[in-house]
């Protein structure tokens, strides 16, 4: 090597900056047929860092003060130049980021990704996922109107469903014997600090999981299992500059319908962000309809849909929880959709029926009838889990390609 | 230095010795940062006991205190009201109040010191919302209390019906009357 003697070189010697470079970018080789499917994990990423810059700029100008925390949030809004931009694009961005994690996420069920060698992998983007739902949640609190008020308040009393021991962890949690000031300047610490630090160093994890195991792909075929003579493999093309390139397409799109949102339609019809949240927190009054914001709706739903309080509380965080188990319920060996059998096709199927049908039965009040179809939907649900163990032992698939098709 | 003779069971006890020590170092020092998240002696002291003046409610009306930051409602019961608690019990999960919280001098049908007075914490057993006083008497609604968040309803003392979220009756504070019209929420008397 010959690169000593310039800038890069004396950097190469004492830090692995170009190897990092190779190892993750230039000499990356992810599979070449990559679709549309793969655009969301880089989004999530933009999604991340646009949350990152913003909220930092936005913390300038909030106060986490019971008595204050409105108004400040107002005062963003009409009196800090920008800010409303600065506000609308953390507040899109928040369900922006669900979106795309709730994209990426399908992918790896359509295609197996979490099948090994990559549980691990998968693993790790569950826990992004969990510490992605805690960030939302305590961020939601922030503005201290009457959803963040009742909607933390309902969410923080399901620990007190747990036997004994509950009263005292709500009480703890709180920090009071209501949700109170003491609750709001915790979450903000919480949201501002700990969970972020937790989230980029989850983020690195599953980076780093990805390229040890490598790329799946809709083929579901290891493109490690064909290399040249150079140890390259047939089928693999470095990430840069083929998906870097194809990437920013992907952001290009996403950024127009992310600033459609931001500019025309920041509240999204209350669903982004809630009618009853432009009222100041009010803990004598409950607001006639409380749901949470949409990407929590479909486990608010199996929390509902379940006539006991305990058993309601277990239901919505098993409902996790299977998730996490996913790669272990798959005892299948073929990946991806293509060549799985017909019973899989239609557990996936039923599977997105179920979890589109219990988010919007989550944002609307419940009546009688409404609970019930909660209920058909929660076994929809669980069933896919359930029946994928059982179809995937001997399940009848199609013949596997030995490399991928283009 | 020779190499040769390594303790190794030497070597594996001080290295678990260490780690035990060091781990309970953690224990012990985790204990303030968590304790650190306990309700603050400004909020305890906050929550002592506190007077209300119920000179001016009339029959059927509800006034609402804060004590600990909670809501507590004081409502003023009229005849007809008082006189469905009986005919309603048949509808209640828990009539006689035996699974829910309430000092032992308001373990009775009314669920109050005197019979006209409901002193309840207006925060639903299920996941804590506030419900709303629904005092008029229809067809289909027996008056009482509703949750609008999980719909979960509460006949006049407060007490849960069958068939909804809530597991348990509304609680009632430790209160006492300290003169004829005033209550002090937050302090046990006799009854």
């Amino acid at each position: 090597m010959s690169k000593d003697n310039n800038l890069l070189g004396w950097i190469d010697a004492r830090f692995p900056l170009s190897k990092m470079w190779e190892d993750h970018l230039s000499k990356y080789y992810a599979p070449k047929n990559f679709n549309f499917w793969y655009f969301f994990g880089s989004l999530a990423l933009l999604v991340l860092v646009l949350q990152i810059v913003t909220g930092i700029f936005l913390t300038m100008q909030y106060k986490p003060d019971g008595a204050t925390a409105f108004a400040s949030v107002e005062y963003i809004m009409r009196d800090v130049d920008w800010g409303w931009l600065l506000r609308y694009m953390h507040s899109t961005g928040a369900s922006a980021f669900f979106i795309v994690v709730y994209l990426h996420m399908f992918r790896g069920l359509m295609y197996g990704s979490y099948q090994k060698p990559r549980e691990l992998l998968w693993l790790f983007g569950m826990l992004i996922f969990l510490a992605l739902m805690a960030e939302a949640f305590m961020g939601y609190l922030l503005p201290w109107g009457q959803m963040s008020y009742w909607g933390a308040q309902v969410i923080i009393s399901l620990f007190g469903a747990i036997p004994v021991i509950g009263d005292d962890i709500t009480l703890w949690i709180r920090g009071d014997f209501v949700i109170s000031d003491a609750t709001l300047n915790r979450f903000f610490a919480l949201h501002v600090i700990a969970v972020p630090l937790i989230l980029v160093m989850l983020v690195v994890m599953h980076v780093l999981a990805l390229h040890e195991v490598g790329s799946n792909n809709p083929d579901g075929v290891e493109i490690k299992k064909n290399k040249d003579e150079n140890g390259i493999p047939l089928d693999g093309i470095p990430f840069h500059p083929y998906y870097s390139v194809k990437d920013i397409v992907g952001v290009v799109v996403f950024l127009i319908l992310f600033s459609i949102v931001v500019f025309f339609m920041p509240e999204m019809n209350g669903y982004f962000l809630e009618h009853a949240n432009f009222e100041p927190a009010n803990p004598f009054k409950t607001p006639p309809h409380i749901a949470p914001v949409w990407y929590f709706t479909p486990f608010y739903a199996i929390l509902r849909a379940v006539p006991d309080k305990l058993m309601g509380v277990i239901g919505m965080f098993s409902a996790i929880i299977v998730l996490f188990l996913l790669p272990w319920f798959d005892r299948g060996k073929v990946h991806s959709i293509r060549y799985r059998s017909t019973a899989f096709k239609g557990l996936l199927v039923m599977f997105v029926i179920s979890f589109v049908a219990l988010g919007y039965l989550g944002a609307i009040p419940a009546t009688e009838t409404r609970t019930w179809f909660a209920r058909l939907f929660t076994l929809g649900y669980f069933s896919y889990f359930f029946g994928l163990w059982f179809i995937s032992k001997n399940e009848n698939t199609k013949p596997v390609p030995e490399r991928v098709t283009s | 230095m020779s190499s040769d003779g390594i303790d190794k069971s030497r070597r594996r006890f001080l290295t678990a010795a260490t780690t035990v020590v060091g781990g309970a170092g953690v224990v012990a020092v985790a204990v303030p940062f968590l304790a650190s998240w306990n309700p603050s002696a400004r909020a305890r002291s906050a929550g002592a006991p506190v007077e209300a003046d119920i000179s001016k409610l009339e029959a059927g009306q509800q006034i609402i205190v804060k004590w600990q930051g909670k809501p507590v409602w004081i409502v003023r019961r009229d005849e007809e009201a008082l006189a469905s608690l009986p005919k309603i019990e048949p509808e209640l999960r828990d009539p006689a109040s035996d699974e829910s919280i309430q000092p032992a001098y308001t373990k009775n049908q009314h669920r109050s010191i005197k019979p006209e007075y409901l002193v309840v914490v207006g925060i639903c057993t299920h996941l804590g919302c506030s419900p709303t006083y629904r005092p008029e008497i229809t067809a289909d609604w027996m008056g009482g209390f509703f949750c609008p968040c999980h719909g979960s309803k509460f006949d006049f003392a407060a007490r849960v019906y069958k068939g909804v979220p809530a597991p348990t009756n509304l609680v009632i504070p430790p209160h006492k009357f300290v003169a004829e019209n005033v209550v002090l929420i937050g302090e046990d008397g006799e009854a």
